[in-house]
């Protein structure tokens, strides 16, 4: 965080989101909010609370439980100069957009040729440990990632979920922008002043020199939990946030690897096809010969996210497992 | 909307100047078909072609109640609805050859035609596919207060897609300018709609509180009067509107879909083109009007040369360089 911004407060996850749109939906009168119970009710997570106070509910619009018409709609309103934020409640509520975002958001710009565009951004959630069962707690943030002409944001923080917002909302093309539902509340330092942080950089979280430690949102705070434990076990670790999967910073993370030899991808969403499949290869491919061991996938287990706390905490990374996988990496364990 | 007074002199000059204007549309884009299937069949344009033949008085009829930068969202089965909203026929045929030229630069092609000058929102290829855009595109006007309706065009196989209740929904709470635009031409492809459609068309819009109408989808006049209709009261900031236009696809659902007799008979074909051609049920009423038939082959004549023309200009034209393959994917 640069070093001139004094007016630091310590706000939540959830409020830097509001202030990001807030402050956009000030600066331009196009931008405006749609989706289920997001004007009184805030949203069922209620990060948009009081949003309808200042902007109303033409600009914080509640839609019938329609997700596929209201994410179509917002496509046609982005194709013809407004700049809508769609909300999905759940991030397993995708499916039912699937087609508005894949074959209209994301190609509209491409198949005519570059003529019209699709700015909009659709907001999100993604995380596991909430006890909500197998269709409210996936985390299927790759399969955006797999559509050309889809952007796709992953804030770990507070700042830096501010920052990238405002640049989704900014953004000339169609940005998918994925919450961790169970970080809501995590609070964080966030500058009084205005600022965007780009699509496309990655951050480094925390330094280190023995392993790299690639994670993406909700994982970052296990990949830092997992690296104050291998601390103590004398091991250096460094901790990379992509913080948007596309576009991808894959210069950060390659010279990391390069750096450390030594490299553990850990993603919440399933391991098999998933985000870690790919941030690995590029590590792979662009850090081969200064690899000591294979990159190591983390993903969440390969089974529909169960209900039973003891089962569902099963299948959702953590920091000892990183802890782990990390001293088996450097032939400590 | 309609007055109580007489038609005037003026009146009917403009009535039948409205008849030729909607003649030549319908000749253009029976022509321009023509073309497409005879450069499908030379295997000069590549992959599908799904022509609108039979069709041409719906979109001509429809896009005559609109203004030049009101919306449209059209289908694979669009060229009609293209050419009637004003595209140019020779950037027509570059995109459907998949030339640099064309309105997508070759990379939309027949299903995908797209133009912001026209107020052409683009064809779409997934059925029911742009129904969520054309609702979005009269939201966006409606905000903007720019006074722009949208016609969503689609057949009536896309009564079969749930997304287009949701948008019919949200456009009737919200009271947007758009017309749903059915183009009921009896067949889901080569399945007859009876098969796939139950109960009555009109009440499943009138049930989320639209106006909902029926029009004769072979008689233009008869199209472009309800049209204005139900495009002045959108825009008017009545809501959002139903019109079912009934019609018949003369060719198959694509130009290699010839034998078609397990679906439908030769009988019926023949029935709808011999009685039922909206081109020449216009020229027969033109006609009637004592204006002279030689005028209208004199347009026929007209639209034949033009269309030469832009057929030409579009084989002539280069292919994009294929180091435009990645671009345009992010604007």
């Amino acid at each position: 965080m640069p070093e001139t911004l004094t007016a630091t407060r310590e706000i939540t996850m959830g409020e830097a989101v509001r202030e990001a749109l807030a402050e956009e939906m000030r600066r331009d009168p196009r931008v405006f909010v749609l989706g289920e119970d997001v004007a009184e009710a805030g949203t069922a997570f209620k990060v948009l609370n009081g949003l309808v106070n200042e902007f109303g509910p033409e600009r914080v619009l509640d839609t019938p439980i329609s997700e596929a018409g209201f994410t179509g709609i917002a496509v046609g309103a982005a194709m013809t100069g407004m700049r809508p934020v769609v909300d999905i409640m759940f991030g397993d509520f995708i499916g039912l957009t699937m087609d508005q975002m894949v074959n209209q958001a994301a190609k509209v710009h491409y198949m005519s040729g570059g003529k019209w565009k699709v700015p909009m951004v659709m907001r999100t959630t993604l995380g596991a440990t909430r006890r909500s069962a197998a269709q409210h707690s996936q985390s299927l943030h790759a399969w955006f990632c797999h559509i050309p002409g889809l952007k796709v944001v992953l804030p770990s923080t507070p700042y830096d979920a501010k920052g990238l917002m405002k640049s989704a909302i900014r953004d000339e093309n169609p940005v998918v922008f994925f919450e961790d539902k169970m970080m809501f509340r995590l609070k964080g330092p966030v500058p009084a002043d205005e600022y965007t942080i780009p699509l496309g950089v990655a951050d480094i979280k925390r330094e280190g020199d023995d392993v790299t430690i690639v994670a993406t949102s909700s994982m970052v705070q296990v990949a830092l939990g997992a690296a104050a434990m291998l601390e103590e076990y004398g091991i250096s670790a460094e901790v990379i946030d992509p913080r948007t999967l596309w576009p991808l910073d894959e210069k950060t993370l390659i010279e990391s690897a390069k750096k450390t030899s030594r490299v553990i991808v850990v993603d919440e969403g399933y391991g098999r096809y998933g985000a870690t499949a790919e941030l690995a290869s590029v590590i792979a491919e662009g850090a081969f010969f200064d690899l000591e061991a294979p990159v190591k996938r983390i993903g969440a287990m390969h089974v529909p996210i169960p209900f039973s706390p003891p089962l569902e905490d099963a299948t959702v990374p953590t920091e000892k497992a990183v802890f782990e996988a990390a001293r088996v990496l450097l032939g400590k364990n | 909307m309609s007055t109580a007074t007489f038609p005037t002199q003026t009146d009917a000059a403009a009535e039948s100047e409205r008849s030729l204007r909607m003649y030549r549309r319908m000749v253009m884009i029976r022509r321009f078909e023509e073309h497409v299937n005879d450069l499908y069949t030379r295997a000069l344009m590549p992959g599908l072609a799904h022509l609108y033949i039979g069709e041409e008085a719906v979109a001509v009829g429809v896009c005559e109640a609109l203004r030049p930068d009101d919306y449209i969202t059209s289908t694979h089965r669009g060229h009609g609805h293209c050419v009637a909203k004003g595209a140019a026929l020779d950037r027509m045929f570059a995109e459907l050859l998949g030339k640099e030229a064309g309105y997508c630069k070759g990379k939309g092609g027949s299903m995908h035609i797209a133009d912001p000058a026209t107020g052409n929102l683009g064809a779409n290829a997934i059925v029911a596919g742009s129904a969520g855009i054309a609702t979005g595109a009269a939201l966006a006007a409606k905000r903007l207060g720019n006074g722009r309706v949208c016609v969503c065009f689609f057949g009536e196989g896309a009564l079969g897609q749930g997304v287009l209740y949701e948008v019919m929904n949200m456009a009737a709470l919200w009271k947007l300018p758009v017309v749903y635009l059915c183009e009921n031409n009896l067949y889901n492809e080569y399945t007859h709609y009876s098969d796939t459609t139950a109960g009555d068309i009109l009440t499943r819009a009138t049930g989320f509180g639209l106006r909902a109408e029926s029009v004769d989808g072979q008689d233009v006049r008869a199209v472009y009067a309800m049209a204005q209709q139900l495009v002045d009261r959108a825009r008017e900031g009545a809501g959002p509107s139903f019109l079912m236009a009934n019609t018949y696809r003369f060719l198959g659902h694509h130009v290699g879909d010839v034998s078609r007799d397990y679906y439908r008979s030769k009988q019926e074909e023949q029935n709808w083109k011999g009685e039922r051609d909206p081109i020449q049920v216009l020229r027969e009423w033109v006609v009637s009007q004592g204006f002279p038939a030689a005028n209208l082959d004199e347009i026929q004549e007209e639209v034949r040369s033009e269309m030469e023309k832009a057929v030409a200009f579009a084989i002539a034209a280069p292919y994009p360089p294929v180091n435009q393959v990645d671009q345009d994917v992010y604007a």
